[in-house]
């Protein structure tokens, strides 16, 4: 049994318009992914084709006004917006986007240490553990989300999904771009790490060559649906074994890529 | 020049400037009124003689032409001297320190609590949004902002004095007693009603601006990560919801010390509590002109002051000029 699997998933947003006309939007249509224990799902597709709304459905953490359809199981068990409260934050951490995910008004070690489990020395302790863990100084957690620099960023939300004893399933929204590359490989080592021992990963990725380096499977998004779903190995040099045709153009409009090519 | 310093420049400005209009405009309402001062300050008694009209008419300055009255007060006014009131015979100023401690313990505490009620309805109010709980605070909220405060003090009055016989009516030392032998369990016995009275009116105004603030928050990204991380609700309420949102609710509260002081005359009144608004009104009733002036520009500074520090938290509240303590 798969730890997670998502079956044609639809996000619908009933919206309103001018004149208070009321219509409904559709960016997903019909997704469907999959994830083993201890595997890495790597999610690429444009900006735009759905890879952060899907995060959002299985976290149980859309606006009020979305409506969902299709099907999604954790270990199994169907889960909705109720039914996802037990697993959050526990057996389920979520790495998110961007450093809007952050409390504007509290200092982050004091973020990082919510949810950690203990006495307050021991929070303490994990914490600045963690933080020592992916090359955050002592003092950076006395800063404001505001005053980090992207990659500072990326690494106090890294830091926040590695908390719960009881995490069998990580979905990490990009939690790559703007670091540079000796936290880039921390990060990508670190998510290896815990998959191999037994905890499923969700990789939402624009950085598909970095992704390659841990993932065991590739899923290709387009305008809300899922075109492509592959072993990671498909991806060589001049894309030959892809027969997907948007993931062969996807593979080839790397920039990376035509580097590689030039050489 | 920095810019503190042209705020603080243009804040005095603005604050003298007010206290002029306000007690210019006070002192020619009250001269228009028919009130006849003399008069009022003897107890309108039958056997006053024309002669001793005229001489306490000359002791207070009320035989000159009005605006040298006012000039004389302004003047006065100025180098600290606030004059003597006519109906306590006593400086005005001695008439205000005795005055004020009432006043201040009423509405202070009236304003600390509807703060905390405020911003505890406006919370729960928030969190269950378009929920059973939300209509109800809401549509009280409504109401009580329709409601006129002495109306709400009449049926405080009558239920809790007159039905229920709990608290004692008006005057907040017991007849026949000196202030100084009232005890103070005695005196907070007379502050409940008009403070609850009072206490009631501040809450509608923070309870809807912290249901609007609180809102935001709770829709921010940051507290659907709060969410995703497995906060439940009270979770997110101590952790993000308190922080971000308490500093909008107290700036909001201190814009509201100007219906504050307006409630607390007329909780004054109906309780017959004996703090500035009382006098202030009795003042005004028998024109004593300087007691009506001093109140009335001690109540323009406190209004004001309440604004400022409101002007204050909101420019500490801007992202551009944010920065917070470490
Ligand atoms: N609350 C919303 N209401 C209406 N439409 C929305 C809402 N949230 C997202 N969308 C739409 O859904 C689509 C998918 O958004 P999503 O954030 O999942 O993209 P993404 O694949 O994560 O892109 P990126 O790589 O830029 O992060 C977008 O077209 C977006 O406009
Ligand atoms: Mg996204």
């Amino acid at each position: 049994m798969p730890l997670l699997q998502v079956n044609n998933l639809s996000v619908s947003f009933d919206q309103y318009g001018r004149g208070l006309e009321r219509f409904v939007t559709t960016p997903i249509r019909s997704l469907s992914i999959e994830i083993g224990k201890g595997e890495i799902l790597a999610v690429v597709g444009a900006s735009g084709s759905g890879k952060s709304l899907l995060a959002h459905a299985i976290m149980g953490i859309l606006p009020a006004n979305a409506i969902v359809g299709g099907e999604i199981k954790f270990k199994g068990n169907l889960i909705d917006e109720r039914s996802i409260k037990k697993y959050r934050g526990k057996q389920i951490a979520f790495i998110p986007q961007s450093v809007n995910y952050l409390d504007p008004s509290m200092k982050v070690k004091n973020q990082v240490r919510i949810g950690l489990p203990g006495i307050k020395s021991e929070r303490i302790e994990k914490q600045e553990h963690l933080f020592e863990k992916f090359g955050l100084k002592k003092s950076d957690g006395d800063l404001y989300p505001f005053e980090l620099s992207g990659g500072m960023m990326r690494r106090v939300l890294f830091t926040t999904s590695m908390i719960s004893p009881d995490t069998e399933l990580v979905i990490a929204d990009e939690p790559t771009p703007g670091i540079h590359r000796s936290a880039l490989d921390l990060v990508l080592n670190q998510l290896k790490t815990i998959a191999d021992s037994g905890i499923g990963v969700m990789l939402i990725t624009h950085d598909i060559i970095s992704a390659l380096k841990i993932a065991d499977r590739v899923s290709v998004f387009k305008d809300g649906c899922t075109v492509d779903d592959i072993p990671a190995s498909f991806f060589s040099a001049d894309g030959e074994s892809l027969e997907n045709e948007y993931t062969r153009m996807l593979w080839k409009s790397l920039p990376e890529h035509s580097f590689m090519e030039a050489i | 020049m920095n810019k503190t310093f042209v705020f603080i420049v243009n804040k005095i400005l603005r604050c003298l400037l007010l206290l002029f209009g306000v007690s210019l405009l006070a002192f020619t309402l009250l001269k228009l009124s028919p009130v006849d001062p003399v008069l009022a300050s003897v107890n309108y008694d039958p056997n006053l003689t024309v002669e001793q009209y005229e001489r306490i008419a000359e002791y207070y300055g009320l035989n000159k032409p009005e605006p040298v009255q006012y000039l004389s007060w302004l003047r006065n006014f100025l180098s600290g001297d606030m004059g003597m009131s006519l109906l306590h015979r006593e400086p005005v100023a001695d008439v205000i320190r005795q005055k004020a401690w009432a006043s201040a313990a009423l509405m202070g505490f009236s304003w600390v609590v509807s703060g905390l009620l405020g911003f505890l309805l406006g919370s729960v109010a928030a969190f269950r949004r378009g929920r059973l709980w939300d209509g109800i605070i809401k549509w009280l909220s409504y109401l009580q902002v329709t409601v006129p405060t002495f109306w709400i003090g009449l049926i405080f009055l009558l239920f809790f004095s007159v039905y229920l016989g709990w608290f004692p009516i008006g005057i907040s030392v017991p007849i026949g007693r000196l202030v100084s032998d009232t005890s103070l369990i005695e005196r907070f016995h007379h502050l409940v009603l008009p403070a609850l009275t009072l206490s009631l009116l501040g809450i509608a105004n923070v309870t809807l601006h912290t249901r609007e603030k609180m809102i935001d928050v709770l829709n921010s990204e940051y507290v659907l990560f709060a969410k995703a991380r497995g906060e439940s609700d009270f979770q997110i309420f101590i952790n993000h919801g308190i922080r971000n949102a308490v500093v909008p609710a107290i700036t909001i509260h201190f814009t509201y010390f100007g219906e504050l002081f307006g409630g607390s005359v007329l909780a004054e009144e109906v309780f017959s509590y004996p703090g500035l608004g009382a006098t202030l009104t009795e003042a005004g009733l028998k024109g004593d002109t300087p007691l009506l002036l001093g109140i009335t520009v001690i109540a323009a500074i406190f209004v004001f002051l309440g604004n400022t520090i409101a002007d204050i938290l909101n420019g500490l509240l801007n992202p551009a000029l944010r920065s917070y303590p470490s």
